[in-house]
């Protein structure tokens, strides 16, 4: 078990080793200067050329690969080219917002998918779970930009319930943090807790067919019981699979409906970073990202073994 | 001798096809009763019925009752069935690499077949599992493994020890050494032998290796599509058998034969639903005749009996 351990945070560094250099590189690679751009098209080369040393772009691009590295090791994620403002401070308090939505959204994916899904499964024969297969396949269908589009205009502008946009910090004002969060993380968590139903529902419906289920009845559990003490934490391990990959989704979805809800998060940072040029920004929201994504993978990894047996005896 | 279970008329059928028709079957206390047949002839659809565990869209009509519980357990609620399985009957199946949750340790699993029932406080269920343990002859450290780190016979045991947590008054066995190596059945075997014997359980055995119900069983019952064909205690039917059927199967089981080759019931069991009228056998039997499309009568009484009209051992007219 500490084996598999130490194996998967190795998986975990080397990639992220890896992926760093990735994205190092892609931003390397991309044309257009970020001393000329921060100086204007008019600016005299010798400006640029100072500009450039005091970015430090005129070294050698493996020094400023590791320059970088070292700073974001230390926690500095470096300063703006364009607004001259540190980068860290900001990416960490976007990320906060970011978190709130993303955590809320997948709160809500799990509440719906996992009942609806146990049910849909459990009574797969019958009507219901005809009728809730039917409603999860038209979510799987919807985007979370339109989500979010239909439910502003349903709750914000025809009810008035909630507002339409907007974002207040959780220490601020809770019940306004709360309003506002509601409807972005409906818009993101609805979407994919559908998506995540038809993989519940799946993997309830293969448990439900093994046979120490049957075991199970055969001691004198009725169906739900079975189910509930037997074959829920079996079907869980192939739900955490599509839950980790979900989780890298939902930080991409949360890109699109901070722009829809006017949120000021991780993705609005992002957009504005690649509107502007601020490569060093971008660079740095991306490594983020990466990092988040690579850090569910090694958790679901970890899932894996604390939820079957099975794999702490594997070397 | 009272009677543990009493099965009258039961028929198991699936949509419009019948599978099991007419089942009689009598378990007497502390009696240990095997069910023999080819696969496909309905022993364990037989026993699926008795507990209610029938696969979905199977249905069982008739009668079973059990000694100690006041109702019908044919198309009782799942509330009452519940309280009736793992208490007074228990099973075990066949293949023991997958009868256990791969998630939960041995302990949890043996503990709570005794906290469902309440049939132990939960201070004791760990002892108490410990002790089924011993009386499988499995180590108390058994307690903390998960069911990968055991072999297929251990878990076989584990089952068995499952199955008896609550002494229950009727143990069911399907086949349960079919899967197992040849050198672990006759311990798994014994041990069946042995835990019903303590507990004056009845046993209904089932499995299609004659040999094995000569070493287990007192009396036993020949199943064929879907009917008990000859029924009597094992050293009666074995040796003197009178339904044409048993006779073709224990001459197929015959290694003594002084003939190379193996003898054979021609012929293969059909696919549910296509037996023939009358007697279910005909299509296959030797002597049949024109007699054999009209259903034999069951001739002699419930425990010892037979339903053909050319039986052996009698000269035919």
């Amino acid at each position: 078990m500490i084996l598999r351990l130490i194996e998967r945070t190795g998986v975990f560094l080397v990639s992220l080793a890896v992926s760093s250099v990735l994205v190092f590189a892609f931003m390397a690679v991309l044309p257009g200067d970020p001393a000329r751009v921060a100086l204007g098209v008019n600016a005299s080369d010798q400006a640029v050329a100072e500009l450039r040393q005091q970015f430090g772009l005129d070294r050698p691009l493996p020094t400023q690969y590791f320059d970088w590295l070292g700073g974001l090791l230390h926690g500095d994620l470096g300063t703006s080219y364009v607004s001259k403002v540190a980068i860290g401070p900001q990416v960490f308090d976007r990320l906060q917002v970011t978190l709130w939505l993303v955590v809320a959204g997948m709160i809500i994916a799990l509440v719906v998918a996992v009942p609806a899904g146990t049910l849909m499964a459990a009574r797969h024969r019958k009507l219901s779970g005809l009728a809730l297969s039917a409603v999860s396949q038209v979510g799987v269908a919807v985007p979370a930009f339109l989500a979010g589009i239909l439910l502003i205009v349903v709750f914000a502008v025809k009810l008035g319930w909630l507002p339409a946009n907007g974002w207040t910090p959780p220490a601020q004002d809770p019940g306004m943090f709360l309003k506002q969060l509601i409807l972005p993380a409906l818009a993101l968590g609805l979407v994919q807790g559908a998506v995540l139903t038809r993989y519940v529902r799946s993997a309830v419906l293969d448990v439900l067919r093994e046979d120490y289920l049957r075991t199970a009845r055969a001691k004198g559990l009725r169906p739900f019981q079975a189910l509930w003490r037997h074959g829920l934490r079996n079907a869980a391990v192939p739900v955490v699979t599509v839950l980790g990959l979900q989780l890298a989704t939902l930080l991409i979805g949360a890109v699109v409906v901070e722009r829809v809800f006017v949120i000021p998060g991780l993705g609005s940072l992002l957009l504005d970073g690649v509107s502007n040029r601020d490569l060093l920004l971008v660079q740095d929201v991306v490594m983020v990202l990466v990092l988040a994504v690579l850090l569910v993978n090694f958790i679901v990894d970890l899932l894996y073994v604390a939820l079957d047996p099975r794999l702490r005896t594997a070397s | 001798m009272s009677d543990v279970l009493t099965v009258r008329g039961l028929s198991v059928t699936v949509r419009d096809t019948a599978l099991v028709s007419d089942v009689d079957l009598t378990v007497g206390a502390g009696e240990r009763v095997g069910l023999i047949g080819e696969s496909g002839s309905g022993k364990s659809l037989t026993a699926l019925s008795v507990l209610g565990l029938l696969p979905e869209d199977v249905y069982a009509g008739g009668s079973v009752r059990l000694d100690g519980v006041d109702h019908e357990l044919i198309g009782a609620d799942e509330r009452r069935m519940s309280q009736v399985r793992g208490r007074d009957i228990a099973m075990v199946f066949q293949e023991p690499m997958t009868a256990l949750n791969p998630t939960m340790r041995i302990g949890d699993q043996l503990a709570e077949a005794m906290l469902i029932h309440k049939t132990k406080p939960k201070s004791a269920a760990r002892a108490a599992a410990a002790e089924l343990l011993e009386r499988v002859q499995l180590p108390t450290d058994t307690l903390r493994a998960y069911p990968h780190q055991l072999s297929g016979g251990q878990r076989q045991r584990v089952v068995l020890a499952l199955a008896l947590a609550n002494d229950p008054s009727l143990l069911i066995c399907d086949e349960p050494t079919t899967a197992l190596d040849v050198t672990v059945q006759a311990l798994v075997l014994d041990l069946i032998v042995r835990g019903v014997m303590d507990r004056s359980s009845a046993l209904l055995f089932i499995t299609h290796d004659l040999a094995v119900v000569a070493t287990v069983c007192e009396r036993v019952l020949v199943m064929y599509g879907g009917r008990v064909v000859e029924s009597g205690p094992v050293v009666d039917v074995f040796t003197r058998p009178r339904h044409r059927y048993t006779e073709g199967l224990l001459a197929a089981s015959d290694l003594d034969t002084t003939s190379r080759r193996l003898t054979t019931i021609p012929g293969n069991v059909p696919p549910a639903g296509r037996f023939p009228s009358g007697c279910v056998f005909r299509t296959r039997c030797a002597h049949a005749t024109a007699l054999c499309e009209e259903s034999p009568p069951w001739s002699g009484d419930e425990a010892e009996g037979f339903a053909c009209h050319h039986p052996a051992g009698v000269t035919d007219a």
